[in-house]
């Protein structure tokens, strides 16, 4: 059967009784068609029937990953992860992503896990054997290593579900909150005073609004602690905010800072909240690290 | 009018959570009117509940987006949720740790839309 008739079939049986999982292959159809957009769709309706699947969290990040988005990519391999902590697909995309990034010993963890997982995938061991020779010559660059594979030759050996490569988004080096999605743009960092520690936001006409939106937060932390003590509610935890275009929550990571996240409003609270507890502790280990 | 706001913040306390409801002035942080707000210093929770959203307010404006429609204040033991209503007013209702967030969010935009 070819690809255009699997995605007919699919898309009729989907359509027959919403609730399949057959959303699966039908993502991963479009998706291997180059139809990422609609692939997306389908992903992001399948979790919302089934947001405990790690097959459709491992399904959106490879069509996030076609589409050059690699911390979302990222993400969704995380959740996959916590949700199937010996998922092979999960493993194999995160070993992928680290290995672009350059974090080999990582990238070895995943991509053997992903073998462990399931030892018959075609190409995962090659992907091992190159990525332990990356690190053999890394370690011992005197001995004439072979040279190192390429991302391209990292995908043809793991038939990587990633089709291309985009370098990996700046904001990945961010100090703080590296790895993380929106580590520029997206994430804050202040202290209790309202000075940005780190992190970045730009409005969506692109100007950076870090520090100004900074500068105001720093009284809604006072008025919040201070409302949660004469309530006697203990420590307040977190303020979400929903607006029209935007998701806002802000957290404490420690007493004296306040940690801020961005995203537009198709992302839910939960989700927000789940990315904020990640920050956060990103943010606390920047903070009490040694001087 | 008064009777039907009056209605609309009963209804949100009637949610099973809910210690007390209240339409708070956020230009000046003052008590407009209030549900079952027993054992509550309702004045004090006004005029910060309405600090803190004009705060977030202004930063969420400097980040160049829309105001908020919902702001929920999470605590250790309870939490404080509003809806901004018409004109600079605020629907408040201060709650338990585990009160269903999403039915009290319905119960807050249906007593702000009696502020229309």
């Amino acid at each position: 059967m070819s690809n255009n008739e699997d995605i007919r079939v699919l898309t009729t049986q989907l359509a027959a009784d919403p609730s399949s999982l057959v959303f699966l292959p039908l993502g991963e159809a479009l998706r291997r068609r180059g139809q990422l957009e609609a692939a997306q769709k389908v992903a992001v309706a399948g979790l919302t029937r089934y947001p405990d699947l790690a097959d459709a969290h491992d399904l959106l990040a490879r069509v996030l990953g076609d589409q050059g988005d690699l911390e979302r990519a990222f993400d969704e391999w995380d959740i996959a992860l916590r949700l199937d902590p010996g998922h092979a697909g999960a493993h194999k995309g995160i070993g992928f992503l680290y290995f672009v990034a350059g974090e080999l010993p990582q990238a070895l963890e995943h991509l053997a896990a992903a073998q462990a997982a399931d030892p018959g995938a075609e190409g995962v061991a090659a992907a091992v054997a190159r990525v332990r020779e990356a690190l053999a010559a890394r370690e011992a660059p005197a001995a004439a290593p072979p040279p190192a594979p390429t991302p391209e030759a990292m995908i043809a050996a793991t038939e990587s579900a990633i089709a291309e490569l985009p370098e990996l988004p700046a904001e990945a080096d961010d100090a703080i909150f590296a790895g993380l999605e929106g580590a520029r743009d997206g994430l804050l960092l202040l202290d209790g005073n309202g000075l940005r520690l780190g992190g970045g936001l730009t409005s969506p006409s692109g100007a950076a609004v870090g520090d100004a939106v900074a500068a105001h937060l720093a009284g809604v932390f006072k008025d919040a602690s201070r409302a949660v003590r004469l309530l006697e509610l203990g420590a307040w935890k977190s303020i979400a905010a929903e607006s029209g275009d935007a998701n806002f929550f802000l957290s404490a990571p420690t007493s004296e800072s306040l940690l801020l996240l961005v995203r537009d409003n198709s992302v839910p609270i939960g989700r927000l909240a789940w990315q904020a507890d990640r920050a956060a502790s990103a943010a606390r280990a920047w903070l009490e690290r040694p001087a | 009018m008064k009777t039907g706001l009056a209605a609309s913040l009963e209804a949100v306390t009637r949610v099973r959570g809910v210690r007390g409801a209240m339409v708070v002035s956020s230009e000046e942080g003052l008590v407009v009117a209030e549900a079952s707000m027993e054992g509550i210093d309702g004045a004090a929770v006004a005029a910060l509940m309405a600090g803190v959203v004009v705060r977030l307010s202004r930063a969420i404006e400097a980040a160049g987006r829309m105001r908020p429609a919902f702001v929920h204040l999470q605590a250790e033991r309870g939490a404080l949720l509003a809806v901004p209503a018409a004109g600079d007013l605020l629907v408040v209702a201060v709650t338990d740790a585990d009160v269903n967030v999403g039915l009290v969010r319905l119960e807050l935009r249906r007593a702000a839309e009696q502020l229309a």
